[in-house]
């Protein structure tokens, strides 16, 4: 599996990727969606294998180093190690930054691996399940995962349903797909061809944050000082096994299903650790635990997010949807045909994946100190030159100014859902899904003569589509517990 | 005690459309109606080529879902309690102004230039004083990132009056 990349290119791109994903964790407000979408650009100049390796391998550090910012300033460096602020600064502390991030450290890199072998065993399954789908399965699949959205991403299930509407409506922008009528095109020639993807990330995550960063520059971090990782004691060990390897599944699980991945992941596994612990009120106060439930969840649902991107084209988080641009922007195109007819450009990805694992150990092990320096660089001067990248980034693709202006109202805009409660995650789930959801709705409708019953006659559609429904139910549920619908 | 007494007071004493809820649900409700109007307008195909549905149909019924639930979270959120929304701080205003000045001067003069305003003006006003910071993130850094650009990745800038040194 890693054969594919014993060539000194990949090796030094999976080097540069584990570097740039973990400098990007460690930045708070930046994170491997954001740096994924700036980094895409250049990967133009790459051959398909690295390009797609760069940006997985910063998926991979991304969402680890997060952890270390987590740990040292409370501050979480990405949204999936939010909840391991919980335990981790409490016990950094307690005078334990070094045995925290050692835990945080081996728990990620226990999580990842077992997700990426999660992914090499049911990428090809469900990919081999993909060849019964016709336009009918495909429908209700990205319907399925629309509103897995709401079910279990983070924040409020309704606003997040409008959000990943608004996602799918940015899709429609431009010239109709199957009959090349303009569509919210307002006589703008370069809307035509649409509203980009790149431009609507960076907007949403870079310069909403970067809008969002204005508002915070009172902000004072209380930083904890640390002078090595340390590796767990066997007792950290003893206390922790279990609790990795059950969030290393529901990482992975979680991961698979297209929402909100790490974020939601980490929190549930969290929260399972802190169920099934036998000393739950040292939670919240600087348990190891709680530290191994977080990150072992969030690292796993990389892996498990790359299971759907692959096998079936529908992405399993932001980060995969960003990756899944770059695989259609090399021209590969996800399915079950490339797991067919290109089985070395997987496998390469897997190996890519698996080394990046061991990559972010090695240098978080020895390297989180350095890495926690970066956050000494002050926001007035990094956010003016992200500023410069993003612009320049976004202007590259189709060396289009509108794609910058756009940029920047979907910046704007960003902040504002934001302020608001909504998540602008199920925006980029809803943009990409947005063209196989008319598509096949259309098609399918071809297919069916226009009778809409015929939906309920498929088995694998109508099984999804039940479960849309339990999908929608479950927040209703859910709220009568905790009141939480809006 | 007393924050909870302002917030109960504030909550009835003012009218409805100055709850946050009310405001964003205005504004969605604004947009997503302006828009389905337009849709009206798009061009439809004869039957012969129409495939399934017409090109307005499908945006129609992702507008009327959005308003839907749009109403659907500002009648629930008649049973929050009302909450005041922090105002938002002087760099932000002047971040957004940025943006404009940006948008002008890349449309008018020139892309880089632009991004060296912006870069200067940012920095300055969200607390840099120091000359070598400014000068670094208004020239030193856009110089880099021009270089990359053009010299790695072989991309053409707009014209303007800088660009245009280089370039002839």
């Amino acid at each position: 599996m890693v054969a594919p990349l014993f060539s000194s290119k990949l090796l030094l791109v999976l080097l540069f990727g584990t570097l740039f994903g973990l400098v990007l964790g460690v930045l708070p407000g930046l994170g491997p969606t954001t740096g994924g979408a700036l980094i895409l650009p250049f990967t133009m100049t790459l051959d398909p294998l690295s390009a797609i390796i760069l940006l997985t391998s910063i998926y991979c550090a991304g969402t680890y180093g997060g952890a270390i910012t987590a740990v040292l300033i409370n501050t979480p460096g990405t949204p999936a190690a939010a909840a391991t602020c919980l335990d981790g600064y409490p016990l950094a502390q307690k005078g334990e930054a070094g045995r925290a991030l050692g835990m945080a450290t081996v728990s990620s890199t226990v999580g990842g691996i077992f997700s990426v072998i999660v992914l090499v065993f049911f990428a090809p399954i469900l990919a081999n399940l993909a060849y019964e789908f016709g336009q009918p399965e495909y429908f209700a699949l990205a319907i399925f995962g629309l509103t897995m959205l709401a079910s279990i991403g983070d924040g409020s299930p309704i606003k997040n349903l409008i959000a990943g509407a608004f996602g799918i409506l940015i899709s429609t922008v431009g010239k109709d797909f199957m009959t090349s009528i303009d569509r919210f095109t307002y006589g703008i020639n370069e809307l035509s061809v649409g509203i980009g993807f790149i431009p609507v990330v960076v907007g949403l995550f870079a310069i909403s944050e970067m809008l969002t960063q204005s508002t915070l520059l009172d902000q004072v971090f209380k930083r904890v000082a640390l002078k090595a990782v340390k590796l767990p004691t066997k007792d950290d060990y003893k206390k922790t096994w279990k609790t990795i390897l059950r969030s290393s599944g529901i990482g992975s699980f979680i991961g698979v299903l297209p929402a909100e991945g790490g974020t939601v992941a980490s929190l549930i596994g969290y929260s399972e650790a802190k169920r099934f612990s036998k000393n739950p009120e040292e939670f919240g106060k600087g348990s190891v635990e709680g530290i191994a439930g977080a990150e072992a969840a969030n690292n796993a649902a990389t892996g498990g997010a790359m299971v759907p991107t692959l096998a079936l084209g529908i992405p399993g988080s932001a980060t995969t949807a960003v990756i899944l641009t770059g695989l259609i922007i090399h021209g590969v195109r996800p399915g079950p045909d490339l797991f067919k007819e290109q089985p070395e450009f997987l496998y390469g990805i897997f190996g890519a994946m698996l080394v990046a694992n061991v990559l972010f150990f090695i240098f978080g092990f020895f390297g989180a100190k350095i890495f926690a320096r970066i956050t000494l660089v002050p926001n007035k001067i990094l956010w003016p030159m992200i500023f410069a990248v993003s612009v320049c980034g976004t202007y590259s693709l189709s060396q289009s100014i509108i794609d910058v202006w756009i940029m920047l109202f979907f910046g704007v805009l960003g902040f504002f859902m934001r302020r608001y409660g909504f998540s602008v995650v199920p925006v980029i789930i809803g943009l990409i899904l947005g063209e196989l959801v008319e598509g096949t709705l259309r098609q399918s409708i071809v297919i069916f003569d226009g009778n809409w019953l015929m939906f309920l006659t498929r088995p694998i559609a109508l099984t999804f589509f039940i479960l849309s429904l339990i999908a929608l139910a479950f927040p209703l549920i859910r709220s009568k517990k905790n009141k939480k619908i809006i | 005690m007393n924050n909870v007494r302002d917030k109960k007071r504030a909550n009835k004493s003012l009218p409805f459309f100055f709850r946050t809820e009310f405001k964003v649900f205005f504004a969605i409700i604004l947009v997503s109606t302006i828009l389905l109007i337009s849709t009206f307008s798009f061009d439809t195909v004869p039957p012969i080529l129409n495939r399934g549905i017409q090109p307005a149909t499908f945006p129609k019924g992702l507008l009327v879902l959005i308003i839907g639930l749009t109403s659907i979270i500002y009648y629930l959120s008649f049973k929050k309690p009302w909450k005041k929304e922090k105002s938002l701080p002087k760099p932000f205003f002047l971040t957004i102004l940025s943006f404009i000045i940006f948008i002008i001067i890349s449309k008018t003069l020139d892309f880089f230039l632009a991004i060296s305003v912006l870069s200067i003006f940012v920095s300055y006003y969200w607390g840099e004083r120091r000359i070598f910071y400014l000068l670094l993130v208004s020239i030193i850094f856009p110089l880099v990132v021009f270089i990359f650009f053009e010299m790695i990745l072989g991309l053409r800038f707009p014209p303007g009056i800088i660009t245009n040194l280089y370039y002839y």
